[in-house]
């Protein structure tokens, strides 16, 4: 594989799938000194929502420390060079969150689905494009569609004029020749203008080679973030991914070791518990469940002593998609009720 | 029974074609009109078979024929966009309009909630707010006639075929019009809607989670009572409401997780968010028929 001279734009996410393992608690001041870090490191965007994007908070989602708003006026106007990405559900954000967001400076919008419904983001991704935002179709689970279905997907986002579309990893289920077929179909597929982007979780500790899989197939946009701060193992760790795009010859424009001092001196700290494939992370990559579920998966084993385990795979037996946290409770409810009738 | 109150319906697909069967089974009401806009639409085809009159040519098509069929309900299963039109054209000749579109221009009516308020008001436009509204809202309602509820949140989840094309292009008016309503009707100081499509085959039962925040401490067994008590007057006329999990209490939390299979009339049985619709609008409907029909015989 010779992927020398290849350009690609890397991505941050560790401030906002990174709010999943922090309960959406990430304070402003380490927003801010985070976002400086990866702006001085050459990060050239950065994700700052909710993790569950805009308007996600709820008691479903959890409630955050502080609103879109507060974060995003925050971070913004610090940035030298890096530009700043929101997150929007259709379903759970709406346009009136899109045009706060565009208010507040957000660069880049980009509008997840579920890897089959893409038709549910016309609203926003429409006028997003309208308000010549940078904008993204996001297609997440996308190991539950084929290359084929996928490709349908993501020319219906390209007719309501994203720029660019994402095959996302939810669950860190997918392996590089999954990457590759399905990256390979779309790029195929869409126009030369169309970028492909790849998210990735490490779940399965697969983050850098699926990305790697995906520049090679063609994707020029990737989902990392520092010190792999994100929601079940984690994402892809960006600096690990730009040692490796850097001994390649992938051109990130990132420091090498800048970005592994923010990853030690900064992201690492606010850490509350180890991001690592523990059972319950690599559970989700095993089976195929979207990964914010696995706080709220542990929380109804506390309170319900039913393993987390057993209900994440209950989850994936059951097809659930990502958004459904409520039925994590309900599902530890119902398989409580089942022990018990057959005690 | 010799008289019933006639009605059109506007829109054949399958709302339209759903509202038809359940009001085929009705003592009060007959459909009379099935008013459409393409003249080859299975939709329309199938109420014709079924002895409808019809037209293609949208409400337009219907006016002429409003006083000498004594049409004095219509259904609107068309779009926001083109409510407001239908509606003013209908009211004008003394129509009740019951809108099962999100465009939401007159009181949101939630049977087992404010349907005699909404018949006492002397309205002539009622909304039905949204599919997740229906199956939510009485919940939310059940809580906040025991306490105070400072938010209530709503998580409806539906089977991707159940969800059409209307409601995928315009998804935040779903969510809106939903959030807006648990506060309105649902009596919420402050609410919140999501609504999540699941692609599962075959197809999951509609889903619907309620979450209330109460003003200080939940009075747990009223609260039950008061759940269950509203659980059965949903069921009335849907029949397959019914309760999974909860209700749950955690701290000032109340949650309540809901399934609703529908009665499988026009659509299957896992659209139970497309039945609810359709089965409280031919409620609410009932209702002011009953009204209608007892004023007359007074």
């Amino acid at each position: 594989m010779d992927l020398k001279g290849k350009k690609i734009t890397v991505h941050d996410m560790c401030l906002r799938d990174g709010m999943h393992p922090k309960q959406h608690q990430i304070s402003l001041d380490e927003m801010k000194a985070i976002a400086q870090g990866l702006d001085a490191a050459g990060v050239p965007l950065i994700e700052v929502t909710h993790g569950d994007g805009l308007g996600g908070a709820s008691v479903n989602y959890g409630f955050p420390a502080h609103s879109d708003e507060e974060y995003l006026s925050a971070v913004i106007p610090l940035m030298k060079n890096a530009k700043v990405s929101a997150l929007l559900l259709p379903g759970i954000g709406t346009v009136e969150h899109l045009h706060m967001a565009k208010d507040l400076g957000v660069n880049t919008i980009r509008v997840a689905t579920h890897c089959t419904e893409a038709d549910v983001s016309e609203q926003h991704i429409t006028e997003a494009r309208k308000l010549g935002m940078d904008t993204v179709g996001f297609l997440m689970m996308a190991h539950m569609n084929s290359p084929e279905g996928l490709t349908k997907q993501a020319k219906l986002m390209e007719s309501y004029g994203a720029n660019c579309i994402y095959i996302t990893d939810s669950a860190g289920y997918m392996l590089p020749h999954d990457i590759h077929a399905r990256v390979s179909a779309i790029r195929a597929a869409l126009g030369d203008d169309i970028e492909i982007g790849f998210h990735g979780h490490h779940n399965l500790s697969m983050g850098v080679a699926n990305s790697i899989a995906a520049i090679n197939a063609g994707a020029t946009r990737i989902d990392a973030a520092c010190a792999g701060l994100g929601a079940g193992a984690g994402n892809t760790p960006m600096e690990v991914l730009i040692a490796v795009c850097d001994r390649m010859g992938i051109e990130t424009g990132v420091d090498v070791f800048g970005i592994q001092d923010v990853a030690e001196d900064l992201v690492v700290p606010i850490m509350d518990f180890p991001i690592r494939s523990d059972r319950d992370a690599l559970t989700m990559g095993y089976a195929g469940v979207y990964g914010s579920f696995l706080l709220f998966a542990k929380r109804a084993e506390v309170k319900y002593g039913v393993s987390a385990r057993e209900i994440l795979v209950e989850m994936g037996r059951r097809g659930m998609v990502g958004g459904q946290e409520d039925m994590i409770e309900d599902t530890a409810l119902t398989l409580l009720k089942q022990r018990q009738a057959s005690a | 029974m010799s008289k019933k109150i006639r009605c059109a319906i506007i829109g054949p697909g399958n709302i339209g074609t759903d509202l038809l069967y359940k009001i085929q089974r009705s003592d009060f009401l007959e459909a009379v009109w099935m008013v459409g806009i393409d003249p080859t639409s299975e939709g329309l085809l199938r109420a014709k078979e079924m002895g409808l009159k019809t037209t293609a040519d949208g409400v337009d098509g219907l006016l002429a024929h409003i006083k000498e069929d004594d049409i004095r309900i219509a259904f609107d299963a068309t779009s926001a966009y083109v409510h407001a039109e239908n509606s003013r054209k209908l009211n004008e000749l003394g129509v009740l309009m019951i809108d099962l579109t999100p465009a939401a221009i007159g009181p949101f009516c939630v049977p087992p909630v404010n349907l005699d308020d909404c018949l006492s008001s002397g309205a002539m436009n009622v909304n039905m707010v949204t599919c997740g509204g229906q199956a939510t809202i009485p919940l939310v309602a059940a809580v906040s006639q025991v306490q105070p509820v400072a938010y209530a949140e709503i998580i409806a989840t539906a089977a991707s075929k159940s969800v059409g094309p209307g409601t995928r292009k315009n998804i935040d008016e779903f969510t809106r019009t939903t959030s807006s309503a648990v506060e309105k009707v649902g009596g919420a100081k402050k609410g919140k809607a999501i609504i999540v499509i699941n692609p599962a085959e075959p197809p999951l039962m509609m889903r619907d989670t309620v979450h209330c925040l109460v003003e200080g401490e939940p009075d747990q067994a009223a609260i039950t009572a008061s759940i269950h008590a509203m659980i059965a007057q949903v069921q009335k006329y849907v029949p397959g409401y019914t309760l999974v999990n909860g209700p749950v209490f955690d701290g000032n939390r109340v949650s309540i997780f809901m399934e609703v299979e529908g009665l499988g009339d026009f659509l299957p049985k896992y659209a139970g968010n497309l039945d609810i619709m359709t089965a409280a609008a031919a409620r609410t409907a009932e209702m002011f028929a009953e009204k209608l029909l007892t004023q007359t015989v007074a």
